[in-house]
């Protein structure tokens, strides 16, 4: 059963750019090759933190979402684990679909308005409601 | 006329300067089902200026959601979105 899941990656901050590019690289292809399928990336570049990880206050964030079997999940943990050099923090979310429905609408733009998406949704709806009888009707 | 008569009374303050206003959560009244642990800006206002979760009895929350929002918090604050602990984080 494949579920979807969403994980944030904080690089160190001494990579070069081309480090950070492998590194990313690296872990898309690896879920690829884990037969996870990669729905979204998204690569915020450096960052301040907001408490220092391992003296360092800056840091290379890297969102992907992808659709995993939960093993793929774990033996992804133990790779970033055992990646400590590079990788300062990291964070798995299994998304719920609340948290489906949120991406895709801030994928399509319309971060912070998805309140009002959801009430022209519900003036469609109910349009085409009083439209179908009518139709029926004549 | 007795109406009328309630109309003419002057107070000395405005009578509805103390009264609280209810508080309601604003997910539900907005409709929000999902809180985003990547914005840290949106859960600012969840937060205290030492960077504590604030209580159900001031921010109105419904419990379901206060339940999410503390766990939003709890995930930002792990990837370094939000602090652990601040001084004068407003």
């Amino acid at each position: 059963m494949l579920k979807q899941y969403e994980t944030v990656v904080i690089f160190s901050p001494l990579l070069s750019e081309d480090e950070l590019k492998t590194a990313i690289t690296g872990y898309t292809k690896w879920l690829k090759k884990n037969k996870a399928e990669l729905v979204h990336q998204e690569n915020w570049g450096l960052k301040q933190l907001a408490y220092p990880i391992a003296n360092k206050h800056s840091g290379y964030y890297f969102v992907m979402e992808y659709k995993a079997t939960n093993e793929v999940v774990g033996t992804l943990e133990v790779e970033l684990v055992r990646d400590n050099e590079k990788v300062l923090r990291f964070l798995t979310v299994l998304l719920d679909k609340y948290a489906l429905k949120y991406n895709d609408d801030k994928r399509a733009g319309l971060v912070g308005k998805t309140k009002r998406s959801a009430s022209t949704r519900k003036v469609e709806s109910v349009a085409n409601e009083t439209v179908e009888p009518k139709a029926t009707n004549s | 006329m007795a109406i009328d008569k309630k109309k003419d009374i002057k107070f000395l303050s405005n009578p509805n300067l103390g009264r609280n206003r209810k508080k309601y959560c604003r997910f539900k009244k907005t409709g929000i089902k999902y809180i985003d642990y990547k914005d840290p800006d949106f859960l600012l206002k969840f937060v205290n200026e030492q960077g504590k979760i604030l209580p159900r009895r001031i921010t109105g929350n419904s419990l379901k959601f206060q339940r999410k929002v503390s766990q939003a918090v709890k995930r930002a604050r792990h990837i370094a979105l939000l602090p652990y602990l601040a001084d004068g984080l407003k």
